[in-house]
């Protein structure tokens, strides 16, 4: 579904990396390692499309996902380093807002339950500011849940989060994972997923 | 279609509650409209005969200024916490999600400024027709001033000093609609908005992509 073809980014002089060939079927996950600077963040920022190979392409369901664009946009879930819970929103207009603005209007309730079962109960309409970095990563794993997307681009996704965190991302994953989804995971920590064949790519320095 | 409507309308939703809590930001840029454009005819010698005709240049110019204010941060909070990158990742078009934020601050800043501008008007002992035909022009001006702001944003988002910079490209680009706006030229005023948005969402676009890639 997700293949990409001989990708290849410079940044500035300095080759980060060249002739990247994989693929990514429905019910995989390909982790990402490779030492800082090894370009993971840009990877995944080209897989999403926010980024331009300097050769190679990214294909989705057989079409460069320059071409297909916008049906690519919708099928795609990114969570970054930055994880964009803007602080001046309550965890629930932050999701809320987040999945209207990719075109899937969810309830109040369902958003509620989501944060709920992602650790967050009770602190639903407090605004992002007081919350802790790893309660705001929370948030932004609850979008993962209730977006409909079918591929999830996950970068650095355990950072500053707590043993229940991970475990949680792990949850998710699987479930994710067994519903037939792909995801494409950077982060240097072992995932112990349950579902799938876990590929594994190591970017050299 | 329907789904472009949902998420231009949670846009909108999005870009109000951000206004409304960082309302400072709003207020800072309305009491400066007001505060230059009162500031001149204290400066002035408060003949009305010199006052009157000067009004509409001043308050258009003070306008401009006060956009400039409003706007140069219009993408900076956004790339601060990175939900820039997720409004460049939705599925709607960028195109519309560019013209969906102009939008928004037309009716968070622009409609105010614009019911301000006849009071600030009578100031400058205009006749309520001139008034009429300020606030008009101010319509059609604002959103072409909003227009070149964003683009103006984009191109230096993530500068140092990016929001001087803005305003040295912005300032040029808006003299067509100064001096047409300040002359009570309503049609080419409109001429020139249909114009500004032919190009200016596109240029955003381009420049965003850039800006983050």
């Amino acid at each position: 579904m997700l293949t990409a073809m001989k990708l290849e980014c410079m940044r500035g002089n300095r080759r980060l990396f060249h002739s990247l060939t994989f693929s990514v079927n429905p019910g995989e996950c390909l982790q990402l390692t490779g030492p800082n600077g090894s370009g993971k963040t840009t990877l995944i920022r080209i897989l999403c499309g926010l980024q331009e190979p300097t050769n190679g392409n990214v294909i989705w369901k057989g079409a460069d996902i320059r071409r297909v664009a916008e049906e690519y946009r919708s099928s795609i879930t990114y969570l970054g380093h930055r994880h964009g819970i803007q602080e001046d929103l309550s965890a629930l207009e932050n999701l809320q807002i987040f999945c209207g603005l990719n075109g899937v209007e969810v309830g109040r309730q369902r958003a509620i339950c989501a944060l709920e079962w992602i650790g967050l109960p009770g602190r639903e309409t407090v605004l992002a500011r007081f919350l802790s970095e790893g309660e705001r990563r929370r948030i932004a794993l609850a979008r993962l849940m209730l977006t409909r997307a079918k591929l999830w681009l996950l970068d650095e996704v355990l950072t500053s989060l707590d043993r229940a965190g991970s475990h949680s991302v792990r949850m998710l994953l699987d479930k994710h994972l067994a519903d037939g989804g792909m995801a494409v995971v950077a982060t240097h920590q072992e995932l112990h997923l349950s579902q799938g064949p876990l590929q594994r790519l190591e970017l050299a320095a | 279609m329907k789904s472009h409507w949902t998420m231009f309308r949670w846009l909108i939703w999005r870009e109000v509650l951000l206004a409304w809590r960082r309302k400072t930001d709003l207020i800072s840029a309305l009491a400066f409209f007001a505060i230059i454009a009162s500031l001149f005819p204290l400066g002035l010698d408060p003949d009305p005969r010199l006052l009157r005709p000067l009004g509409g240049g001043v308050l258009w110019v003070s306008a401009l200024l006060a956009t400039l204010l409003g706007f140069h941060r219009m993408f900076a909070c956004d790339l601060a916490d990175g939900s820039l990158d997720h409004l460049l990742l939705t599925p709607q078009p960028l195109i519309l999600t560019i013209i969906g934020k102009a939008a928004a601050q037309f009716l968070l800043i622009g409609v105010p400024l614009i019911l301000m501008s006849p009071l600030l008007g009578f100031q400058y002992g205009m006749t309520s027709a001139e008034a009429w035909q300020l606030t008009v022009s101010l319509v059609f001006g604002v959103p072409i001033l909003i227009l070149l702001n964003a683009a103006g944003a984009a191109l230096t988002l993530g500068m140092h000093g990016g929001g001087l910079l803005s305003a040295l490209i912005v300032l040029p680009l808006s003299i067509p609609s100064l001096v047409f706006g300040a002359a009570g030229n309503i049609s080419l005023v409109g001429a020139v908005l249909a114009l500004t948005l032919a190009f200016a969402p596109w240029a955003t676009a381009a420049a965003l992509r850039v800006s983050l890639g």
